[in-house]
Formats: C-alpha cells, sequence, structure tokens
C-alpha cells in the first residue's frame, strides 16, 4: 500500500483511538486519589510513540514488559495488569 | 472463503458460534486444553476435561460439518501445583493415542514461576517420548517477552524436540522475531483488548513474512471473538493481498504445521 493508501484506510481509525487516549488520560487527571504503577508505565510507553524511531509496537511492548529473565519462586496469582512493577 | 481455526475452547462456546464458524467457511477446529477460569479440584476433573476433548466436542463439531481436533495437557495457570500436574500428564498417554489428539498443549508459563517451569518441562518431555506436536501458551502481557524467552530455552535445551514441530502462540511484535528465529511456527492470536488485533496481525505477516505464521481467535469463556480470523482476512483483502495469499495463511499453514500429524486429515 502507498502512505496514501494507508491513511485512506486506517485515519479515521486511529484518530478516533487517539482522542480516546487523550480522554482517557483527562478521565485520570479529573479523578481524585493516587494512580498506581500502570499510569507511569502507560506514559513512559507513549514516549515510544513520538521519538521517530521505527518499530513503535514493538517498543511500547517491551516498554510494558518485564524486562527480568530469572523465574520467579512461586506465582503470586494468575492475573497480569499490562504493565510492569520495577521492584 | 475457507479457513481453519487452529485455537478455539469451544467447549465454552455455544452452538451458535459452531453456525457461525461453519457459515464463514471454517473447516476445522483445533482445541487445545486450557484452564477451566477456576483450579480443578483433582485428576478426574481433567479425566472427565480429557473426555469432552476427545469424545463430546468433536461429536458436537461434527454436526455442524467441521472437523475437530484437540490438543492434551494441564494449562500453565494450574502449574503451581506440581504434584496435580504431576498426575494429570500421567493420564495424559491413556487418551494421546485418541483419533483426534494432535499433540500436547497448550503448555507454556503463565507468572514465570519455577513451578510453571518444572511443569513445561515434564510436558516437553512427554511430547518427545511420544513424538507429539507441541502446541504452546506464552504469558499474557508483561510477563510474555520474560515468558517467551524461558519457553524458547526449554524447547532448544531438549535436544529431542524439532523445531519446526512446535508452534508458540500468542506472539506480538516484540516476540515474533525470537520464535521464528529459533525454528519455530508462531501463532498470533486475535483480541479485542489484549493479544493482536486483525490489523497488527497483517502488520506482522508483512513484516516478518507469512511461512510459518498462523492466527486464530482463541476464542473462550472471556472476551474474545470466535470470528477472529475471517475478520482479519476481510482486513489483508482490503490491503490488497489477494485471495490466494489470504488463503495460504488462514487455510494453508494450519494443515502445513498440523499435518506434521499422521492424524491429521482434512
Amino acid at each position: 500500500m502507498t502512505r496514501q493508501q494507508v491513511l485512506d484506510l486506517y485515519f479515521m481509525e486511529n484518530r478516533a483511538k487517539l482522542i480516546d487516549i487523550a480522554a482517557f488520560l483527562d478521565r485520570v487527571d479529573r479523578a481524585e486519589g493516587e494512580a498506581d504503577f500502570r499510569l507511569a508505565g502507560f506514559k513512559e510507553a507513549m514516549k515510544c510513540l513520538g521519538d521517530g524511531a521505527p518499530q513503535r509496537a514493538k517498543n511500547v511492548l517491551l516498554s510494558l514488559s518485564d524486562p527480568s529473565i530469572e523465574p520467579i519462586d512461586k506465582a503470586p496469582g494468575k492475573g497480569a495488569v499490562g504493565a510492569y512493577l520495577a521492584k | 472463503m475457507r479457513y481453519i481455526e487452529p485455537h478455539a475452547h469451544m467447549v465454552s462456546r455455544t452452538t451458535d458460534d459452531y453456525i457461525k464458524m461453519a457459515t464463514a467457511g471454517c473447516a476445522c477446529v483445533s482445541e487445545p486444553a486450557f484452564w477451566a477460569g477456576f483450579d480443578r479440584s483433582s485428576v478426574d476433573g481433567f479425566h472427565d476435561y480429557f473426555c469432552q476433548l476427545t469424545d463430546y466436542e468433536p461429536k458436537r463439531a461434527a454436526k455442524f460439518g467441521l472437523a475437530h481436533y484437540s490438543w492434551l495437557c494441564i494449562n500453565p495457570k494450574e502449574s503451581e501445583d506440581v504434584e496435580l500436574a504431576k498426575e494429570v500428564i500421567g493420564i495424559i498417554p491413556k487418551f494421546i493415542d485418541r483419533p483426534n489428539v494432535l499433540g500436547i498443549g497448550e503448555i507454556g508459563l503463565n507468572k514465570n514461576s519455577r513451578n510453571e517451569l518444572k511443569v513445561l518441562e515434564m510436558h516437553v518431555d512427554l511430547a518427545a517420548r511420544t513424538n507429539e506436536l507441541i502446541l504452546v501458551h506464552t504469558p499474557h502481557l508483561e510477563d510474555k517477552l520474560k515468558g517467551t524467552r524461558l519457553i524458547l530455552d526449554v524447547l532448544k535445551a531438549d535436544s529431542r524436540i524439532k523445531p519446526e514441530r512446535c508452534i508458540i502462540d500468542h506472539v506480538e511484535e516484540h516476540t515474533v522475531q525470537m520464535v521464528l528465529d529459533r525454528g519455530h511456527w508462531a501463532g498470533m492470536t486475535l483480541y479485542p483488548e489484549s493479544k493482536c488485533t486483525g490489523a497488527r496481525a497483517a502488520d506482522i505477516l508483512e513484516t516478518y513474512g507469512h511461512e510459518r505464521l498462523w492466527m486464530n481467535s482463541a476464542c473462550d469463556w472471556g472476551v474474545s471473538v470466535p470470528l477472529a480470523v475471517p475478520y482479519a482476512a476481510l482486513e489483508m483483502r482490503k490491503r490488497g493481498w489477494t485471495a490466494e495469499k489470504v488463503d495460504s495463511v488462514i487455510y494453508g499453514n494450519p494443515i502445513r504445521f498440523m499435518s506434521q500429524s499422521p492424524k491429521f486429515k482434512l
């Protein structure tokens, strides 16, 4: 596809997603209380969008990933939350 | 359009979904064993589940003209209890020769714990001893990168395992290359909120090639879309993929991988 075709196919969908992210951050700001580590992780990952580097999707995923390499002693539960809390 | 759904948990779907999938061109479903949403209390629960996967569910699928294949294991989410896992792995050989069983799966890791790794190694050993295909689940979200690396190391450490007989599922942009570099197949799961969207899956196919990749809906009792594969196929067609090329990914590739089992026939 040409860049023009990519824009024709995906611009409106991603414009809506961009506004959704902006509205989400506004919603978090309006809310009361402390945010947990996920918000900082989200904002850090957002930097990957504007740095002009290729593979932004990969870099966002890496930014939100546990970078350690050793298995943990015991599973703390079953779920995942989408961001990594550095110990 | 014709396609194969290579990873679907049909025991948690309704007959309406079978109708929709068959209508959309689905020819075959492959169903790995998975977590029920709660921990089973004993090996007997798994015995009954394996009966469901190898006896009842193929009959239910056949009512809608669909071939049904399955994979057996104790899912990584229940692998923290190593003693229960040993019991469950102990009964798998009783089911492994049933005609719709293609291999061991979906094994892997969930939270990347030492016990999960032990159970993964036991499953890999069973697959090696019985010469079965392997279908691997990689962890969710923040745990995926680390878990994928650990899983690849376990597979590499067992010299009996042939990389091309293992599919590593739920890859995303940060894990697909390392999986393909090891010679494995890679699966992309199309979910509305996590894993891959259809557009991202098409990006991955265009970036990393489509020789050893398949797409699946992994539809289960959670937020998931049984028709995710044909929806992704439409996405590819919108981008200008030919019908033949789409067919090679959503129909040809699952056949090429699963045909490594002599039981797979379509």
